[in-house]
Parts: structure tokens; C-alpha cells; sequence
């Protein structure tokens, strides 16, 4: 992989074998004039810090996995040890210690939230993004302005609120909570789209009679399938990930109610029951199962992730 | 068009606006009005008793400690972020060897920019377990691990990162510097290659060098953007809830002796352990207000002409 600046470079420079000569020379010619020795220097110099920073990254994350084939006395002996032997026994203890079941529980919310959270928020950007109508400005703030402020400052009224609908420690509560929180982001993102998208089609499909519903469903969500994509991620992302919404909202209220717990939730608990059951290979472990699912949705989709998690504050 | 427009648009706003309205909106406005009550959570009465919580909280001293742990971090965290993902974004697109084209990305950039961002889409709760072990208080955490190794500390005398109550919110501020360093590295990556190449032609035609396109035409550029992410982490910073509560001692965190307290796990430890529902309102209310007004002389402060390209 190259930089985009680069191959946008060669692709604006060299458009015949031609020019690409001629510019070859040119460029020997630049080097010498511009680049000197500093450019070189600058360029050990800027590769050394930006390979610091690399290994500051994986180097913890790797040895978090490395801990997860250790065995306690491993762990608690130096930072430096290496696991004698290699097993995923500590992966099978933190699957039956609950991170199977926190597993199953996240992904059964997220089975109804994103989805419901897409079509939601789709609907509500493509009617402030389309129509004129009275009080359209007023909808948009209200919607887009829930983003300025941190969870927390609503969560005293909402847990009474929750747990006045008997919602508590429920499927269905965190889902339509999961939703709402997730509206802003989803609306504001997806308002900028549907406005970049051509009016024509629009108009076309009116003119040949479709309904308003039927052309969003069958014409202006087609066209908007990137916009979708990008903002998808970030909610899979978001929710997955989430962690002070289920500590308040997912508790068990009674003996006899099970622990349905998200895993993010989860993992934290178990960490800090490690006082007592010291456990540190499955804990280890545990969050290497909670990694994996993200590290493989962030590499395949590596691009719309990073254009989705910062257009929020570039537009 | 205007053949039954208005059903169509109630149609779709409905509810989601009903869902939206009930479970963020209400919820914001009821913590503004029950701040003003001394109200305890479980029992259903409660009586108005006006800003008196708000006095109680200036007279609070352990709220008084989480302010300004929050005012530290709100300076710090912003800077530190920000001054590192503008060096890293300068050495990822222009740290390398220079072309006819004028100066280009280093080789490897977009590999560079994969790994840096990684941390942000990692949950919170991973970086608890991570960060636990990384500041382990024995030798067998790996920020200790690693100072033995190069002998800059003893063995046999680790430091305590988490438990020392010099160093702890300074813990807790690199934690989330090193996860959100990447995101603001790629955001302000995105915002420079936006800038149109004639402008760096025309500036290498002037005999510009590096740091003269950087701090003359670069920096001025990004500018909104460097603002926007200054909004962003302000509002972070106001936050680390899930940080301080996951990683320090006591109950939702703050220990040791309050010495990492902020003001959402005073508002969490209020509300959840102590009942005190309608004071912890008065609490989040505060934080509200105070990250309005931040954001407020923020964008202020740093306005500049904006300049359009």
C-alpha cells in the first residue's frame, strides 16, 4: 500500500509514456534543487517516530494475547514471561465464565437495534433532507443537537424512565434506548448524504406516479447504499462497544433474573472479580474474543470506518 | 409534490421522533427539573427545594476536587491529543522523500494510519482490562515491566501507577491519548489532502520549505478543523466515566483518596450508591452548563476568517 497522495500523483503525472520521461528528469533535477540532504534526514527522522508510536500500539495488544496462553504464574511473575505451553484452555474458561453468554446477549440486541436504528434514522434525515415543511430546521437541531451531550447526563431519568416501562434488565429496553441514542449521529450523517444525492431521479419517480414511500424504499435508498454502509459500521462499532448505557440499564433486578449482561459489560465485571477467582489467562482471553469481531469488521472495512467515524466532525 | 405530503412526512417522523423524544430529550429536561428537588431515588416523593443542591455542590468538597480534575484534564487532554496527531499527521503526509510533484506522504502512510486508528474502535471496557494490566502496581504489569528492563527503575520497588495519587489522573490522561490519537491523526490527514495541490506548487514556486508550508499553509487551512476536534476532546474530557470507574479504586472509582475523581463518577457514586438522585441532577446539570460554555469559548477563542479553498 502506497499513499493516496502519491498514486493520485502518478495518475495526474504520468498520462503518457511521454511526459513521464520528460518528468523524470525534471524530477532528478527537483530532487537536487529541493530535497538536499534535509529531506532525507526528515525522512529517517519522521519514519523513527512514527514506528515508535506503531509499536506503542501492538506491542500492549499483542501481549495481552500472548497472556491469554500464559497460565497464572506466568502472568503474576514478570512481564517478560513467555507461556510454556500453548493451549486456547484459557479461551474455553472465559466462554463458560460468561463471555459466551454476554456474546450471545450482544449480539441479539444489535440483531434488532442496528438495523431498526438504520431504517429509523434514514427516514427521519430523508424527510428533513427533502421536504420543505414548517418547523423542519427546528426537527434537525432537536435530532442532531442530542449528540453535543455525554450519556450521562441523562441517565438518573433515564433508568426511572426505563424502569417504569418494566424495561429494565430487558432485550427490548436497551434495544429502543440503543436507537434513540443512536439517532443523532445516524440522522446527521445520513441528512448530508441524501442532500448530495441528484434531485432528477427523484422527480422522475413522482412523476411516473410512485408514492413518497415507495420512492424512498425503492429508489432513494438504492442510491444512498454508501452513505448506509458507512454510517452501518459506525453503529455496529458504537454498539458493540458500548459500555455505560448496559452498566445502568442491564442489571440484574431480582435472584431469579438472569444476568443478560453486554459483553463489553461483561468484561469489565469479570476483571474486577479478579481480585477473587484471579483467573488472568481468562480474562486475557475474554478480551480477545471481544477484540476479534471488531478487528475483522475494521480491517475488511477499513476505509468506510475511518470516513465514517470523522465526517461526523468534518462537515 | 404536494400531494399528500404532510401524512407522509408525519408518517416517518413519528417514531422515531416518539423514541427519540422519550428516551434522550425527556431525560435531559427532567435531570434540569429534578436537580431543583431532594428527591432520593426510590420513594416517589419528593419536595422542591430550589438551588439548594447547587449551593451544596460549591460547599462540596470532594465536587470541588472533581472540577478541577476535569478543568486539568480539559486543558491537557486537548493539547497533548492534538500537538501529537498534527506531528504524526505532518510525518505521514509530508515526512517523505520530496518529488517533482513537491513533498509527499511517507512510504507506508496508509499502513501507518490503519494502526494508529485501531484504538478508537476498541470499547472502552477493553481498555480497562488493557490498561489494568498495563499499569500493573508489580513488576508483573508492563509499564513497569518495560522501565525494569531498561533499568530506569527497581525491581524490586515498582512504581504504583494507579495507586499513587501524584500519578494517576496523568494514567488515566494517557490511556485516552493513546487511544485518540489515531482518530484526530486520520481526521486531520483527511482535512490535508483536501487542500488543492496548487496552493503547495505555488508555495514551493515562492521558495517555500517544509515547516514554511506547514505552519503558513497547512496549519492555517486545518484550522477549522483543529477546532472542531478541540470541541470534541473538550467534551471527552468532561466525561472519562467509564475510565476512572473501571480503573481506580472505591466504588465507581476516584480513589485513591478522591485523587482521580471527576465529576460523572461523584454524579454515578451519588446517585447509585448514595440515592442522592436529585443532587446527582444538580451535578450532571453542572457538567451541561460547563460544557456549553466550553464549547462556547472555544469556538470563540479560535476564531479566525474563514478561509475557503
Amino acid at each position: 500500500m502506497t499513499s493516496p497522495i502519491t498514486e493520485s500523483q502518478a495518475g495526474l503525472i504520468n498520462q503518457t509514456p511521454d511526459a513521464r520521461g520528460l518528468r523524470k528528469g525534471q524530477k532528478a533535477a527537483d530532487d537536487e534543487r529541493y530535497d538536499g540532504a534535509g529531506g532525507r534526514v526528515l525522512n529517517v527522522f519522521s519514519h523513527g517516530f512514527l514506528i515508535l508510536w506503531a509499536i506503542l500500539i501492538i506491542l500492549p495488544l499483542l501481549w495481552i494475547i500472548l497472556g491469554a496462553f500464559k497460565n497464572n504464574a506466568e502472568i503474576g511473575s514478570s512481564a517478560w514471561s513467555w507461556p510454556s505451553h500453548w493451549s486456547f484452555g484459557s479461551f474455553g474458561r472465559a466462554w463458560d465464565k460468561g463471555i459466551g453468554k454476554f456474546f450471545l446477549n450482544t449480539v441479539i440486541v444489535m440483531i434488532f437495534s442496528v438495523p431498526l436504528t438504520m431504517l429509523f434514522g434514514s427516514m427521519v434525515a430523508y424527510v428533513l433532507a427533502r421536504y420543505t415543511f414548517p418547523g423542519n430546521r427546528f426537527f434537525y437541531f432537536l435530532f442532531v443537537g442530542g449528540a453535543m451531550f455525554p450519556y450521562f447526563l441523562a441517565l438518573v431519568p433515564l433508568f426511572f424512565m426505563v424502569k417504569n416501562l418494566g424495561m429494565l434488565n430487558t432485550y427490548q429496553g436497551l434495544i429502543l434506548v440503543y436507537i434513540a441514542y443512536s439517532l443523532p449521529f445516524t440522522t446527521f450523517f445520513m441528512h448530508s448524504f441524501f442532500k448530495t444525492l441528484p434531485t432528477a431521479i427523484h422527480e422522475a419517480a413522482v412523476l411516473d406516479g410512485a408514492s413518497h414511500t415507495r420512492t424512498f424504499f425503492q429508489v432513494m435508498i438504492p442510491m444512498a447504499k454508501p452513505g448506509l454502509l458507512s454510517v452501518g459500521i459506525f453503529n455496529v462499532l458504537g454498539q458493540w462497544n458500548q459500555y455505560i448505557l448496559p452498566v445502568t440499564l442491564m442489571q440484574p433486578q431480582s435472584s431469579t433474573d438472569p444476568d443478560r449482561s453486554m459483553l463489553a459489560q461483561g468484561l469489565v465485571n469479570l476483571s474486577l472479580q479478579q481480585g477473587y477467582s484471579g483467573d488472568y489467562p481468562a480474562l486475557f482471553a475474554g478480551m480477545v474474543v471481544a477484540m476479534l469481531p471488531v478487528l475483522v469488521v475494521y480491517l475488511s472495512f477499513q476505509r468506510q470506518v475511518q470516513a465514517g467515524l470523522t465526517a461526523g466532525t468534518l462537515k | 409534490m404536494q400531494h399528500r405530503k404532510y401524512p407522509f412526512i408525519v408518517g416517518f417522523l413519528i417514531v422515531p421522533l416518539v423514541l427519540y423524544i422519550t428516551f434522550v430529550i425527556w431525560p435531559y429536561i427532567q435531570t434540569i427539573g429534578y436537580s431543583l428537588t431532594n428527591w432520593q431515588g426510590e420513594s416517589q416523593t419528593f419536595k422542591f427545594v430550589g438551588f439548594q443542591n447547587y449551593s451544596d455542590l460549591f460547599h462540596d468538597g470532594v465536587f470541588r476536587t472533581a472540577l478541577w480534575h476535569n478543568i486539568l484534564l480539559l486543558i491537557f487532554l486537548p493539547v497533548v491529543t492534538i500537538l501529537l496527531a498534527l506531528f504524526f499527521a505532518f510525518m505521514v503526509n509530508v515526512g517523505g522523500r520530496s518529488t517533482a510533484g513537491g513533498v509527499q506522504g511517507v512510504r507506508g502512510a496508509s499502513i501507518y494510519k490503519v494502526v494508529y486508528f485501531f484504538p478508537q474502535v476498541l470499547s472502552v471496557a477493553i481498555l480497562i482490562v488493557l490498561f489494568g494490566a498495563i499499569y500493573r502496581s508489580d513488576s508483573a504489569g508492563l509499564l513497569n515491566g518495560v522501565l525494569t528492563k531498561l533499568h530506569l527503575e527497581d525491581a524490586n520497588n515498582p512504581i504504583e501507577w494507579l495507586n499513587d495519587p501524584n500519578l494517576v489522573l496523568w494514567c488515566l490522561l494517557g490511556v485516552q491519548v493513546w487511544a485518540g490519537v489515531g482518530f484526530y491523526l486520520v481526521l486531520f490527514s483527511a482535512a490535508m489532502q483536501s487542500i488543492p495541490k496548487d496552493i503547495y506548487e505555488a508555495a514551493l514556486l515562492d521558495g517555500a520549505d517544509r515547516s514554511q508550508t506547514f505552519f503558513k499553509v497547512t496549519l492555517p487551512l486545518l484550522w477549522d478543523t483543529v477546532q472542531t476536534s478541540w470541541v470534541y476532546i473538550s467534551i471527552f474530557a468532561m466525561d472519562f466515566f467509564a475510565l476512572v470507574s473501571g480503573l481506580t479504586q472505591g466504588t465507581y472509582g476516584g480513589g485513591p483518596d478522591h485523587h482521580s475523581e471527576v465529576m460523572s463518577t461523584y454524579l454515578m457514586r451519588n446517585f447509585l450508591y448514595f440515592g442522592k438522585s436529585g443532587y446527582a441532577c444538580a451535578q450532571g446539570v453542572m457538567i451541561m452548563l460547563l460544557t456549553m460554555i466550553v464549547s462556547v469559548i472555544t469556538l470563540r477563542a479560535s476564531r479566525r476568517d474563514r478561509i475557503e479553498f
